[in-house]
């Protein structure tokens, strides 16, 4: 009888903790927006649930299958305000995008992970906008997001950081 | 980064047609989901309660939250009040002075009106609320500007009803739940609202901008009486909002109209109320619970 509150050698390490940590903590991320006492004027907050999605992601491309957009874009829809199905259609777009990148750009450095999260930010929020609003003139639809878009484009590395910090819980051995 | 993966499966026919299967999954569920989206643009009321339902999951931690912290777009303001305070004193009491000189003289316009209004058997439709609640939090990562009312269903709330603050209009319910509902903002862009100048009626619509401001456009494009400092209330034309609720005021004029600031800003009321909706069959319903009258129910827009 060994003792179970000392990690073994090469135990592995929860294999429920490996699956649920990036999932939970991208589902919270998208409904947090409605649990915070802030009625905003403008879309003020960048959109957290997509950032951690993107970054977990760039972190680990293997991690997820490449459909893995589909469910959780639905549960952003029923926080986001925005008509079910954009962030499951544009979502899932960017996570073939980034598995396309992932092809083309073997060694991926810091710098193109910040990229390709902007990038892929901007193209959904700017997509989203003009979904919600098919009928409002385009450039004030836009002139809305971009705000959002920086501020999301500078806080990516933040959250490259904080999804690390999960990923290294994850896969703690005991 | 952690190292460089090898997407290609190999020899391994199973793991070639599970990463296949993956792909087409994925692109199907994409489309289906734009082409879902674009549906419920045009009919926005279909998913109105599936997504009411999961806002119900976070009602309970907004309620906490609120409780706790207060609302957080408020302390900007108690901060700058302590600064300005002695300055703002001064001021006030200036103010409070001639308001009172204003108010005696009110009070006999008031009762003059009502002699008139008396002669004219006018009915004084019901003003009362239907029933008052608090903002709770809203889409804040959207374009859309969607809060979230403490109260739902339990209290009779329902979708096209207006929702109004002490200071002027808030918003109209969207759809509504067992326990909480959606307004959707003034400032929204899909927002159109008719309103009239309160000082000689001129009419104007206010388009939402999104950002917090609105957008006035007369009727008549001739030409741009907007002046810095109009006001514009509510007209009660199209049904939905009753008349003379106070909307906003006119910041500056623009080449085809005027920029508006709403009365009421949703991050700073605290209590709001939800009224009836202007319809025919509920202005006419006040005076006689006669017959009901033949109105078309889609009479708001």
């Amino acid at each position: 009888m060994n003792n179970r509150a000392a990690p073994r050698l090469g135990e592995p390490a929860s294999l429920w903790r490996m699956r649920i940590v990036p999932v939970a903590t991208v589902m919270l991320a998208s409904a947090l927006p409605l649990m915070l006492p802030l009625v905003a004027n403008s879309p003020v907050l960048p959109p957290l649930g997509l950032l951690f999605f993107l970054c977990w992601q760039l972190l680990r491309t293997e991690m997820w299958p490449v459909w893995i957009g589909l469910p959780l874009g639905l549960w952003d829809d029923l926080f986001s305000g925005q008509p079910i199905g954009t962030a499951i259609g544009l979502w899932t777009l960017a996570s073939i995008a980034i598995h396309y990148s992932s092809q083309r750009i073997y060694w991926r450095g810091f710098l193109h992970d910040w990229a390709i999260a902007a990038l892929l930010i901007a193209n959904i929020q700017s997509l989203a906008a003009l979904i919600v609003h098919p009928d409002a003139a385009t450039g004030r639809v836009l002139g809305l997001v971009v705000p959002q878009i920086i501020i999301s484009a500078l806080l990516v590395p933040l959250f490259m950081r904080l999804t690390g910090k999960f990923d290294n819980f994850r896969l703690k051995r005991r | 980064m952690v190292r460089p993966v090898h997407r290609r499966p190999g020899q391994s026919r199973k793991a070639q047609y599970s990463l296949f299967a993956a792909y087409v999954i994925a692109v199907t569920g994409a489309v289906a989901g734009l082409l879902l989206a674009i549906l419920s643009v045009v009919d926005p009321v279909g998913f109105a309660q599936l997504r009411v339902a999961s806002q119900e999951i976070t009602a309970p931690v907004a309620r906490v939250s609120r409780s706790v912290i207060g609302s957080i777009s408020g302390i900007d303001d108690s901060v700058g009040a302590y600064v300005s305070a002695g300055s703002q004193n001064r001021r006030l009491r200036s103010e409070l002075a001639d308001t009172r000189r204003e108010l005696v003289a009110t009070s006999t316009l008031q009762e003059e009106n009502r002699q008139l209004k008396a002669l004219l058997k006018l009915q004084e439709t019901d003003k009362t609320a239907l029933a008052n609640g608090y903002l709770l939090t809203s889409t804040s990562t959207s374009s859309k500007r969607i809060a979230l009312l403490s109260i739902g269903r339990n209290l009779g709330v329902a979708a096209g009803q207006p929702v109004r603050g002490a200071d002027g209009l808030i918003g109209r319910v969207l759809g509504s739940g067992p326990s909480v509902s959606q307004v959707l903002l003034l400032t929204d862009i899909d927002n159109i609202v008719p309103v009239r100048r309160a000082r000689d009626g001129l009419p104007a619509l206010a388009y939402g901008r999104g950002n917090g401001d609105l957008d006035i456009r007369t009727l008549n494009i001739a030409n741009n009486p907007f002046k810095p400092g109009d006001i514009l209330v509510t007209s009660g034309t199209g049904g939905l909002y009753p008349p003379n609720i106070p909307v906003a005021i006119v910041v500056r004029r623009q080449d085809d109209g005027a920029l508006a600031r709403p009365l009421a800003d949703p991050g700073k009321v605290d209590a709001v109320s939800v009224l009836r909706p202007y319809t025919p069959d509920n202005i006419e319903a006040q005076p006689a619970p006669a017959p009901p009258p033949l109105a078309p129910a889609g009479a708001a827009p």
